[in-house]
């Protein structure tokens, strides 16, 4: 780390454990619930927040001086908009099935509520390397739960990993699936997302001292 | 004396440690304790939870008895036919083959999720360290009595420990929790594998196996087949006796009035909840008989077959009498005040008979209905609370004026 000084990292470590945008801030919900029921699409998800993230920080904090404060959730939208027009295009052009799978929901970057979040509470009072940073941690700890939680929902919903079955076939009876076993519908299902997200969080604030609040 | 004293003198040697919750369930799951009340205020009852568990477990033995033969009746009479305006004690039904079927099926449901959801609270008394609580025992009764025969075990088991972690344990326990657990398991199961769950292939014994063989075998429920507009074979009283197909103990409308009785007058089910349940399905049933009547919907619409079912035979199919009596009724997940459980009861009553009619992806609406209304049950009772006190305020004015 002696690329970092010990606060700067922080800011990259701390957003991936202790102060987690998704299980900790219970931000960014929307789409975790929405488009993690594949693998690929969640690591794509992730790349793309993370794209924005790390980008739109560095130009709201070049801007902060200039941007009257009346207008800045106006100057925010305009940057991130951009932004996630630049992935939706690159998307479309490099991978076009995989852009048409996750549909609105890469113009839905816009809304999710970790960008606005970090633009607000940080972008708008740091410079531009901290608030890279920031972007960067920010963007990896959610996209760390999304890869988890995509991870849990195809294997277990629909028996494969990135398209590969893992589990083996369902429909001519090999591996897994000879032996009885069935897919769990359920979690392809928006609302066992939610409780896959809540069991990472259990999880978590059971294992963390620092989380466990007094009672 | 003999094992009352042993279990106690275990109880004391592992007094303290981590294990104590298991071995004091284990101690007074059958007997009172040796401790007595030293101090503070004494309240003597004969029922603690555990006894009323136990009551209401012993309504619902009849029905798990029933289920046995019922399986094997379903089974053998799919295959050689049914026997035509059979009464209640027929030797066609009561026979030990029937038994012998029915058991080898429902029994291991059975052992599969007490086991299984004791072991869960087990694990989560030492865990936290406090007594094992006896929300269980009801629970893992119900819980065979309402999937299909044919359900895989390890699919049982997958879902009571989805429903009692995540329907109970995270909530706090017994007596925390928002959804009634077993209403959780089931619906588990319907989302996760509703093939298991629905359709004509898993409501008779080995259904699945015999398909495509020369024995090929289909039970449609009654209202598998209403809800395709199709018409049923069975009388009404073999719908009131229970010699239909469906889950495994839930079929029999007669041994479930029977329970509901027992349960109102050993005073553990609300009659209340019971009695608005039944106003409110009747309601809704005489409802939809109307607009057929008034010829708003024609023969051909895909809702006829339900709709134009006589309103109270509503009553006697599918799921919703053993949902009204021995589900709604739980006292911690359904309103506490006596004003709440009308309006819960009946809109448990109103909802089933409306998504049974509407939804043909949900052929039984009461699962659905009941867990809705537990979400709204402490919503009701604020309601309730927040009116009561406002009336009384306005008392105490008109009087201080």
């Amino acid at each position: 780390m002696g690329l970092l000084s010990k606060k700067d990292a922080a800011l990259i470590t701390d957003p991936f454990a202790d102060n987690n945008p998704i299980t900790i801030q219970v931000l960014g919900i929307c789409s975790a619930l929405a488009i993690t029921a594949e693998l690929k699409a969640s690591i794509v998800m992730a790349v793309s927040v993370l794209f924005v993230m790390g980008v739109g920080n560095v130009v709201i904090s070049l801007m902060r001086n200039i941007i009257p404060s009346k207008i800045r959730i106006i100057a925010q939208l305009i940057v991130v908009a951009t932004l996630v027009i630049i992935v939706d295009l690159v998307l479309k052009a490099v991978a076009y099935d995989l852009s048409k799978t996750l549909g609105a929901f890469i113009g839905l970057i816009i809304t999710n509520c970790i960008i606005m979040g970090r633009f607000e509470a940080f972008a708008l009072a740091n410079g531009p390397w901290r608030s890279f940073l920031d972007g960067i941690g920010n963007a990896v700890g959610y996209g760390v739960i999304l890869i988890l939680v995509g991870f849990f929902r195809e294997l277990l919903g629909s028996g494969t990993l990135l398209g590969f079955k893992v589990l083996g076939d369902p429909i001519e009876k090999t591996g897994l699936y000879a032996l009885g076993y069935e897919n769990n519908g359920f979690m392809l299902l928006a609302p066992m997302a939610l409780i896959v997200v809540g069991i990472i969080i259990w999880i978590q604030r059971s294992r963390n001292e620092a989380l466990i609040e007094e009672n | 004396m003999g094992l009352k004293q042993n279990l106690h003198n275990l109880k004391e040697k592992y007094k303290g440690t981590k294990m104590a919750p298991a071995f004091n369930a284990i101690h007074t799951f059958l007997y009172l304790p040796n401790e007595t009340t030293h101090n503070g205020t004494h309240i003597k009852a004969a029922d603690d939870l555990k006894r009323t568990m136990n009551i209401v477990i012993m309504a619902l033995v009849p029905c798990l008895i029933f289920g046995m033969f019922n399986a094997g009746y379903q089974h053998n009479a799919a295959i050689n036919g049914f026997t035509e305006g059979m009464s209640f004690f027929s030797g066609d039904f009561w026979n030990l083959d029937n038994l012998l079927i029915g058991a080898a099926k429902i029994l291991p449901l059975v052992i599969v999720s007490y086991g299984v959801g004791l072991i869960v609270e087990f694990i989560f008394a030492v865990i936290k360290g406090h007594e094992v609580e006896e929300g269980y025992l009801v629970t893992g009764m119900l819980v065979p009595l309402i999937v299909p025969i044919d359900l895989p075990l390890w699919m049982l088991a997958v879902a009571v420990i989805f429903g009692v972690v995540i329907g109970k344990e995270v909530f706090g326990g017994t007596g925390m929790n928002i959804l009634n657990p077993a209403l959780t398991i089931r619906a588990f199961l319907f989302f996760a594998y509703p093939t298991w769950m629905s359709g004509d292939k898993v409501w008779v014994a080995d259904a699945r196996e015999l398909t495509g063989t020369a024995d090929a075998i289909s039970g449609e429920t009654m209202l598998g087949s209403l809800a395709q507009n199709a018409q049923s074979s069975f009388s009404n009283w073999d719908m009131f006796f229970g010699f239909i197909p469906g889950s495994v103990g839930e079929t029999s409308t007669l041994l479930i009035l029977l329970g509901a009785l027992f349960l109102i007058f050993t005073k553990i089910g609300s009659w209340r909840i019971m009695l608005s349940a039944v106003i409110g399905a009747l309601v809704m049933g005489f409802v939809f008989n109307q607009v057929v009547e008034m010829g708003w919907i024609g023969e051909t619409s895909k809702f006829y077959g339900l709709m134009s079912l006589d309103f109270w035979k509503h009553l006697l199919i599918g799921g919703f009498a053993f949902g009204a009596v021995y589900m709604a009724t739980d006292p911690v997940t359904a309103s506490q005040t006596n004003k709440g459980k009308w309006i819960y009861g009946f809109l448990i009553g109103f909802i089933s008979i409306m998504i049974r009619v509407f939804n043909p992806a949900y052929p039984e609406g009461v699962m659905l209905a009941i867990l809705l209304m537990n979400v709204f049950a402490p919503t009701i009772d604020h309601y309730v609370v927040q009116g009561n006190v406002k009336k009384r305020l306005k008392r105490a004015k008109v009087k201080t004026a």
